[in-house]
């Protein structure tokens, strides 16, 4: 299409809803005047007319779906026929599961630890050199960019030729200058989960760092000038005053990190497509989808896995959410 | 000033090694994506900022082009392309002594008939019989090739692989997929602080439920509910406004909620204040509200925007892969498939998607970062 019609198809798309609440709105004032002044009823019209489309995108994105992939979940491929357990069990015995889930677990246990380890020691060293700000925007950097981006970045770095050709991926070239043999690091099993995860953590230590550099503003000068002075050296410092101050970021940084990482899926299918056991619940279950003419019953079930993961975060936000109401 | 102390000076070097660490592997990208494919192909990016010695073989030209010089023929042209700038300092006729003669010297092939190769790729060959070959010979030269940079293959790449239309197409998803949930969410936020009416505080939980509920919950339903409608009307509804919409749901939780933590600062006096003064909702929100709320959508539609842009999944599975719907993502990944060993193609369009997010993220980063500030540190 041409630019031209681009355009105007954006154009009409924004401007409808724009004239849906200004005219839905603009008729409701127009009724008011002639009618009687009825508030309650004119009120719950307005409540109404703000809270439908919004409404109505949640519950057809969001909460039926959620409930429908669960039924899903114990029906056939075509989503017809009801099979009970049938997709649970298969996917207990599936070896591309197995591997999904022990992989799943991989990253979530390295990557949301290197990214706030990282972003937690940058910070701190971004805090005391003059030229702070511009490091932090060079290690912030990668979180603008999408993660298909970052995996032609990386599999570039990651490229491999044969021993007697000259390396044109820097990982390779560096071995190779050390005396090593070239590989093909993608594709050795278990080291090749490393080098996908670096690409992540090269991606959201940017995250950890940013969120870090706000908290660590709001630790009281006096207490680490209180603790300078008592001579504490600047590592007792970080362990004894700054990271007890920076649990609670600590934590929602690695929540953040985590829901993520559970449902980390373009980064895997731009690199492997789950080869080379690499394979993840996210990028399984887009397979699943389309595999075949897609299974809709085994796409749920790995979709629920991947649900099953983020509960406990659900919770504890409706728990937190439930305090802070009631304060 | 600072002193300089053991600890700030091992500060610094840290602190560099991390940023050598992050900076290199797009710095990479970007300098493959100015270089020569041919040299891109052979050699490592880091080469191509010092002058190289290469080893090359070329081929002169064949009877054609020969002249008759007095007793001689002669046949004079240039072994390189035009745009090559290359500065050969030795030169072989055969494939045993490749350098066996300086420029400017004169070298004698099997068949009796001399040559001249000079610095610039200028060569005479001089025979005293007629040349009878259509193919020229060989000829091994030894060169110095200096930095060299071209913007080719972005016009390659733009052009003909289809990479502008699928810019322009991103544009057309994201702009629309960015505005119209702060629209329809600017309205909810609202509503949820300062309306009253039944079912609100469950409304706001199901928000915040629905801000952790991963995308692959969704999929499923929602791709079947596009396919009937589909079916239903003859018209796909795997397009622009198809994937609009799919944009806005999967977006509106966090939209909302990040616009409800905005809204439920802003003092209510202030709100009740207009209402007690006859302004309806609907004036209080316009004249009031948003005016007080321009710099949270700024950071708001800066997140959304760069996570519309950046997105794979949604575009994959909501839009069709013609070339006129196609997105950034989508091709980049395409080509990865296709085209994984001309690297000139994928460095080059990879930097391509990423000059949008970087330009927002240069130019509005004070933006991005209190829009991900608050977003974390409640969400």
């Amino acid at each position: 299409m041409s630019i031209f019609s681009l355009a105007i198809t954006v154009l009409i798309g924004v401007l409808f809803f724009v004239l849906f609440f200004h005219l839905s709105n603009f008729l409701l004032d127009y009724f008011r005047v002639k009618a009687s002044k009825n508030f309650a009823f004119e009120n719950s019209i307005r409540v109404i007319i703000f809270i439908a489309p919004a409404f109505i995108v949640l519950f057809v994105f969001i909460i039926y779906p959620v409930f429908e992939t669960i039924r899903l979940s114990f029906y056939d491929k075509i989503g017809e026929n009801f099979v009970g357990l049938f997709n649970y069990t298969w996917a207990i015995n599936d070896p591309d599961f197995k591997r999904s889930i022990i992989n799943n677990l991989g990253w979530l246990i390295v990557v949301p630890t290197l990214s706030t380890f990282f972003g937690l020691v940058i910070a701190n060293l971004a805090d005391r050199v003059w030229w702070g700000s511009i490091a932090k925007s060079i290690i912030f950097m990668p979180m603008a960019i999408s993660f298909v981006g970052a995996g032609v970045i990386w599999k570039f770095m990651y490229d491999y030729r044969g021993p007697s050709d000259q390396q044109i991926g820097l990982l390779n070239a560096v071995a190779v200058a050390l005396g090593f043999e070239p590989q093909a690091w993608l594709t050795i099993p278990i080291w090749n989960n490393l080098f996908l995860m670096a690409i992540m953590i090269w991606i959201q230590t940017g995250l950890a760092l940013v969120i870090f550099s706000a908290a660590l503003r709001s630790i009281p000068n006096e207490t680490l000038d209180a603790a300078r002075i008592d001579g504490a050296s600047e590592l007792k410092i970080f362990w004894s005053i700054i990271i007890p101050y920076l649990e609670q970021t600590i934590l929602v940084i690695w929540t953040i990190i985590t829901i993520l990482v559970l449902k980390v899926f373009d980064i895997i299918y731009a690199m492997t497509n789950g080869q080379w056991q690499t394979e993840v619940l996210a990028n399984l279950m887009y397979d699943w989808m389309f595999r075949g003419g897609g299974d809709s019953g085994r796409g749920s079930v790995l979709a629920f896995c991947i649900l099953i993961g983020v509960i406990p975060i659900l919770a504890w936000n409706l728990y937190r959410h439930k305090q802070e109401q009631k304060v | 000033m600072r002193k300089l102390t053991f600890t700030s000076v091992f500060s610094q070097l840290l602190l560099l090694l991390f940023v050598i660490a992050w900076i290199v592997p797009t710095f990479g990208l970007f300098i493959s994506s100015l270089r020569d494919k041919d040299v891109l192909a052979i050699s490592g990016w880091w080469t191509s900022f010092t002058t190289t010695e290469v080893n090359e073989i070329y081929r002169t030209k064949g009877k054609e082009d020969q002249i008759k010089e007095g007793d001689y023929y002669l046949i004079k042209s240039n072994l390189f392309d035009e745009n090559q700038i290359k500065e050969i300092y030795r030169f072989g006729v055969t494939s045993k002594n490749i350098d066996e003669y300086e420029v400017g010297e004169t070298a004698l092939f099997k068949d009796k008939t001399e040559i001249t190769v000079f610095e610039n790729g200028d060569y005479i060959w001089k025979s005293k019989e007629e040349f009878k070959k259509k193919k020229g010979k060989r000829i091994f030269v030894s060169a110095k090739s200096p930095p060299s940079f071209t913007l080719d293959n972005y016009k390659e790449v733009l052009l003909k692989e289809g990479l502008g239309q699928a810019f322009l197409n991103t544009f057309a998803v994201a702009l629309p997929a960015t505005l119209i949930p702060l629209i329809i969410c600017s309205y909810f936020a609202y509503a949820l602080t300062w309306m009253k009416f039944y079912g609100r505080d469950l409304l706001l939980a199901t928000i915040i439920a629905s801000l952790v509920v991963p995308l692959q919950m969704c999929l499923i339903p929602v791709l079947t509910i596009y396919n009937d409608f589909g079916a239903l009307f003859g018209v796909s509804a795997k397009s622009y406004p198809g994937i609009w919409m799919a944009h806005t749901g999967f977006g509106l939780a966090s939209t909302t909620f990040l616009l409800w933590n905005f809204l439920k600062t802003l003092p209510s006096e202030m709100i009740e204040a207009a209402r007690v003064d006859g302004a309806t909702h609907y004036d209080t929100f316009i004249k009031i509200v948003v005016p007080l709320s321009i710099p949270s959508f700024a950071s708001i539609f800066i997140l959304q925007f760069l996570w519309v842009w950046n997105d794979l999944l949604v575009g994959l599975v909501f839009l069709d892969k013609h070339p006129s719907e196609i997105i950034l993502t989508a091709k980049l990944k395409e080509l990865l498939g296709s085209r994984g060993e001309n690297w000139e193609i994928l460095t080059t369009g990879a930097f391509v998607s990423m000059t949008v997010p970087l330009f927002i993220f240069f130019s509005l980063q004070r933006y991005f970062i209190r829009g991900l500030v608050a977003g974390s540190v409640k969400g």
